[in-house]
């Protein structure tokens, strides 16, 4: 084991891990965080806290990392490198890791463009995959990324994002390969509503061998209605939504969206879980997080194993 | 002083289109007011919006350039310039604080000698609207004389 | 060049009300070739300054003057005689223009009247886009030409990242994939092997998060 992450012992020991997330409140109301993470007791073996997501303010990711860890649950904290410069995320890994927190994702971050503060100037002194190095660098060879020894490094187990299905997707392979080249424990990838051109990309990291050398969780999000569904697939970059799940969501009354959507998710975890190289699932329920215990449960991965 | 002001408007005429109808205006006898000053150029894309800029600033009330009919122009697309150049021009007087409306672009063809006439007539009497332009009436308000 | 574009009149109007008379500099290089400060523009501001205030009662005095290069003391040396006469100096040059005359004539009061904007290139008339940062330790070379700190709306050196779609940007469809680009460059050079390479950590000491940059050329200075 390079770390005590318990997602690291889950991997490690073969079954298949599964993640959820939460969204910082966008204030101080630490009740908040505690709701939700408490829905997610017992049904996944590590939360992801977001940073800042969609570049609004929200609670610090590693403030709420704290909170989830006295709940004795086990936290993953996000870091965009868009916010903070080299000095301040160095500090923050070592921080979050004295209050034992250690496992992290490494992400670029929304421009913030698409946030509440548009104004704000845009770090990214890092990038995902240069920050990707640093916290692996701070880990194996105990050594700042400017170069300089680490007083008690922090050992964090290092994961990273995918998008199979951004553009250039000839690149998208590639890509992954250079984060696990970088680096990465694990990959949380985007949401999959397209699970044959998910297929068809893990066919291209199968065949570079990064299955092997890397964990791959596959990103799901069931979907409330099929107003959502439009919305994915209209108005979030990087996302592909066929039309054929955007019709199928609006074939079902509105009051039946809900369980169609949980549907079409449980029936993607059960397929992907058939595809060589797929170490888990990273259930993103945005905002119904009461969800995710009943769509682990319907998938047979209940219960969580021990480690 | 608005009973006695007499615009007086400069008009860019193309040499290929608008100041051609001027002349059939003057054949046919049709009437248009004497407030209307033209000046010949070789087409509307030479006019430059400093050229506006400085009619007003020497005493016109008024501007306007009159160019070829859309996709007629003598050289291909002059008047097309000429149009987005009165555009900025407009959008330059908003800013100063001087209204837009004395500034135009306007199209017609060699043989529009009515059009001419008409439009030489309408744009006076919407002037005279507007009453006097930034020079005269910093003399009206102020007894100030042009600055150049 | 350096781009620029002309400050709102608003703005401009309330540098120069509190003086009489003004010195309106033009420069003649960038400015000049992106339409913004030379020549035409100082006579097109001047002539509109002019009348803004003849409304309000006022004359101002506006002495145009356009430069070879405001950037360049040799130059600004010939503003001397001019701005004697002058209360107050408006430049159309760069942001470099103007501190250069603010530094020549110290009790003098100069204002911009554009914003500086970017290093750019002219991509077709009156379109010119953002194409240098001046890092200081230029990657073009790796890159294939196209530069992914000026061009990549988040800098990455490890592009795309996952919001690149049909080419565009995910914030402004307006606006190319730099990360796209290079792509595509690097195929036709036949290069592909290149993105699987790490960029490392970027030292930005040599771009202004060293503090500001000076260059001395020991053969040439005086």
């Amino acid at each position: 084991m390079k770390t005590e992450s318990r997602l690291e012992k889950v991997l490690a020991s073969g079954a298949l891990a599964v993640t959820s997330e939460c969204g910082p409140p966008r204030g101080a109301r630490p009740e908040k965080i505690k709701e939700k993470a408490e829905l997610l007791r017992n049904c996944v073996d590590a939360i992801n806290v977001t940073d800042n997501q969609t570049a609004m303010v929200r609670m610090s990711s590693w403030a709420a990392c704290i909170i989830i860890k006295q709940m004795d649950l086990d936290p993953v904290f996000q870091m965009v490198t868009r916010d903070r410069n080299r000095l301040a995320m160095q500090a923050d890994i070592i921080g979050a890791y004295s209050h034992g927190i250690n496992t992290m994702l490494c992400i670029s971050g929304d421009h913030p463009h698409f946030g509440d503060h548009p104004m704000a100037a845009n770090v990214y002194d890092l990038d995902s995959v240069q920050l990707l190095q640093t916290a692996v660098k701070m880990r194996e060879q105990g050594v700042f990324q400017g170069g300089k020894d680490i007083d008690n490094p922090p050992k964090m187990f290092v994961g990273a994002a995918a998008n199979p299905f951004a553009d250039p997707f000839e690149l998208r392979v590639l890509r992954l390969a250079k984060k696990v080249r970088a680096g990465a424990d694990f990959i949380q990838t985007q949401c999959i509503y397209n699970p044959d051109k998910f297929e068809q990309w893990m066919e291209g990291v199968r065949g570079k061998g990064l299955h092997e050398k890397v964990y791959i969780l596959a990103g799901i999000t069931p979907m409330k209605s099929a107003g959502m569904a439009r919305y994915m697939k209209n108005r979030v970059p990087g996302m592909d939504v066929p039309d054929e799940v955007v019709k199928r969501m609006e074939s079902v009354p509105k009051e039946k969206q809900p369980e169609e959507g949980i549907k079409i998710a449980v029936e993607s975890i059960d397929r992907l879980k058939e595809v060589k190289g797929v170490s888990g699932f990273h259930i993103m329920a945005i905002e119904w997080e009461e969800k995710v215990s009943e769509i682990v449960e319907r998938s047979g991965l209940m219960p969580r194993p021990e480690v | 002083m608005s009973n006695t002001f007499e615009p007086e408007i400069v008009a860019f005429c193309c040499h290929y289109c608008a100041y051609t109808a001027a002349d059939m205006a003057g054949s046919k006898r049709l009437s248009y007011p004497p407030n209307v000053k033209i000046i010949r150029v070789p087409c509307t894309g030479k006019v430059d919006a400093i050229h506006i800029m400085k009619a007003f600033q020497k005493g016109a009330d008024g501007v306007y350039v009159a160019g070829c009919l859309e996709g007629d122009c003598h050289f291909k697309n002059g008047n097309l310039r000429a149009a987005r150049r009165v555009q900025r021009v407009q959008a330059l007087l908003d800013e100063i604080g001087i209204d837009s409306r004395r500034v135009e672009m306007i199209t017609m063809s060699a043989g529009m000698g009515e059009r001419f006439a008409k439009t030489a007539r309408e744009f006076t009497e919407k002037i005279r609207e507007l009453g006097p332009g930034p020079v005269k009436a910093a003399e009206r308000d102020f007894g100030l004389s042009a600055a150049g | 060049m350096i781009t620029a574009v002309r400050k709102p009149m608003e703005e401009i109007i309330a540098c120069v009300s509190p003086y009489d008379r003004i010195l309106l500099a033009g420069c003649n290089e960038c400015v000049s070739v992106c339409s913004v400060g030379g020549r035409k523009e100082v006579s097109l501001l001047s002539s509109a300054l002019q009348m803004h205030f003849l409304k309000q009662g006022k004359t101002l005095e506006i002495q145009e003057v356009t430069l070879e290069r405001q950037c360049d003391p040799e130059y600004v040396e010939e503003l001397v005689n001019s701005v004697d006469s002058a209360d107050a100096v408006l430049s159309m040059a760069c942001g470099c223009g103007v501190q250069t005359v603010a530094a020549r004539f110290r009790e003098k009061p100069v204002f911009p009247a554009v914003n500086t904007a970017f290093m750019g290139a002219s991509e077709r008339q009156g379109v010119w886009s953002e194409r240098c940062q001046g890092c200081g330790d230029c990657v073009l070379g790796i890159t294939g030409g196209i530069c992914p700190i000026a061009r990549c709306s988040k800098r990455l050196m490890n592009g795309p990242c996952g919001g690149s779609t049909k080419g565009k940007c995910e914030i402004d469809t307006d606006i190319d994939c730099a990360w796209q680009l290079i792509w595509d460059r690097l195929k036709a050079l036949g290069l592909e092997n290149r993105i699987e390479e790490i960029m490392e950590a970027k030292d930005w000491r040599t771009s202004r998060d060293g503090g500001p940059r000076k260059i001395v050329r020991e053969d040439l200075a005086s």
